[in-house]
């Protein structure tokens, strides 16, 4: 798993049917990478709407959330449409988990992305990590500490 | 995980104010999971009476349960009213139904001075409790609803059955 102070690898991947995103646009902006398992898993299910009722303070701190699993982009559009999601979910599906595996955070056994979490600043440089046991919500609060971290250090 | 914000005055506290037990549960009036615990909570009232404090704090979520933050709203104007508990009770007790029809009924039915509590319900520092109580518990870890805090640990047992009431008996050698 890659860690603080390396710089994220870019990646261009599917968030919609046709549309694809890359991690460079968002330079200027803190980007909050959820990698998990599964879309419609129940775990993932309640972790994302988490973060989808804390986005707006996620916004207000600059931060910008992106999903990543290995499910295609026809699922993460259902997905997200069915559960109201406000942030995009990106898919890591063909060659199949190649950003998780960039990232270090691939599970072979399981042919999916571990449940892990990056915290970029505005320069795409990993500031925070953690990986999560995969049956386990992660919560917001690691992120919204290493955010308010950024913060701080940003106004001394 | 700890409990970011202790249990104070400002929270709503059934129970015996000096109880060796104190259980903090996060919860949200239209999760199914924690209508199921409801009456699980409830018994435990009747289980270890004296000895148990029950508080309850907000986390709704409000992009899948889009009448949650009216409903908590709703709570809290009762507790203007020192009626949190009741209507509390009549919102898990009629979970399906959370529209402001339904909210104002139940405020009649309590007994409730409808004018203050139709005020109140506009009220933006209620609201802010609400948000408060949410952000709290994000910084407590909790992650979803419901979840359990005794005595400022989280709980992370199952709380389905008598799992959460077992819990209990064994940390504090209460008598069932």
């Amino acid at each position: 798993m890659l860690s603080p102070g390396t710089t994220a690898p870019d990646f261009e991947l599917f968030s919609g049917p046709k549309e694809k995103m890359t991690l460079t646009q968002w330079k200027g902006k803190r980007v909050i990478l959820v990698f998990y398992p599964a879309d419609w898993s129940p775990v993932c299910g309640d972790q994302l709407a988490l973060y989808n009722e804390v986005n707006n303070y996620f916004k207000n701190l600059n931060a910008q959330v992106i999903g990543i699993s290995v499910d295609g982009k026809w699922c993460h559009t259902s997905y997200r449409e069915q559960r109201n999601l406000d942030f995009p979910l990106l898919a890591d599906f063909e060659p199949k988990g190649k950003v998780s595996k960039a990232y270090g955070v691939y599970n072979d056994q399981e042919g999916q992305s571990e449940r892990a979490l990056f915290v970029l600043d505005e320069d795409g440089v990993i500031q925070w990590s953690y990986l999560s046991d995969r049956g386990v919500n992660p919560g917001a609060d690691g992120i919204m500490s290493a955010l308010e971290k950024m913060e701080k250090e940003k106004t001394i | 995980m700890p409990l970011a914000i202790p249990v104070s005055n400002l929270d709503h506290t059934w129970g015996n104010s000096k109880a060796a037990i104190e259980l903090v549960e996060y919860g949200d009036f239209q999760c199914p999971h924690c209508g199921r615990a409801y009456p699980l909570v409830k018994e435990l009232k009747y289980t270890f009476k004296d000895s148990i404090k029950l508080v309850f704090r907000h986390f709704p979520l409000t992009r899948v349960h889009p009448q949650a933050m009216a409903a908590a709203v709703a709570a809290e104007a009762a507790a203007v009213q020192d009626k949190f508990w009741e209507m509390h009770d009549m919102l898990f007790d009629n979970q399906a139904y959370l529209n402001i029809e339904s909210l104002l009924s139940y405020a009649e039915t309590i007994g409730l001075d409808i004018a203050k509590f139709t005020d109140d319900l506009q009220d933006s520092s209620l609201h802010d409790k609400v948000e408060n109580d949410f952000m709290g518990g994000m910084r407590s870890g909790v992650n979803g609803t419901p979840t359990f805090f005794v005595n400022g640990e989280r709980y992370e047992g199952s709380w389905e059955g008598d799992n959460l009431a077992r819990y209990i008996e064994e940390q504090f050698g209460v008598k069932q």
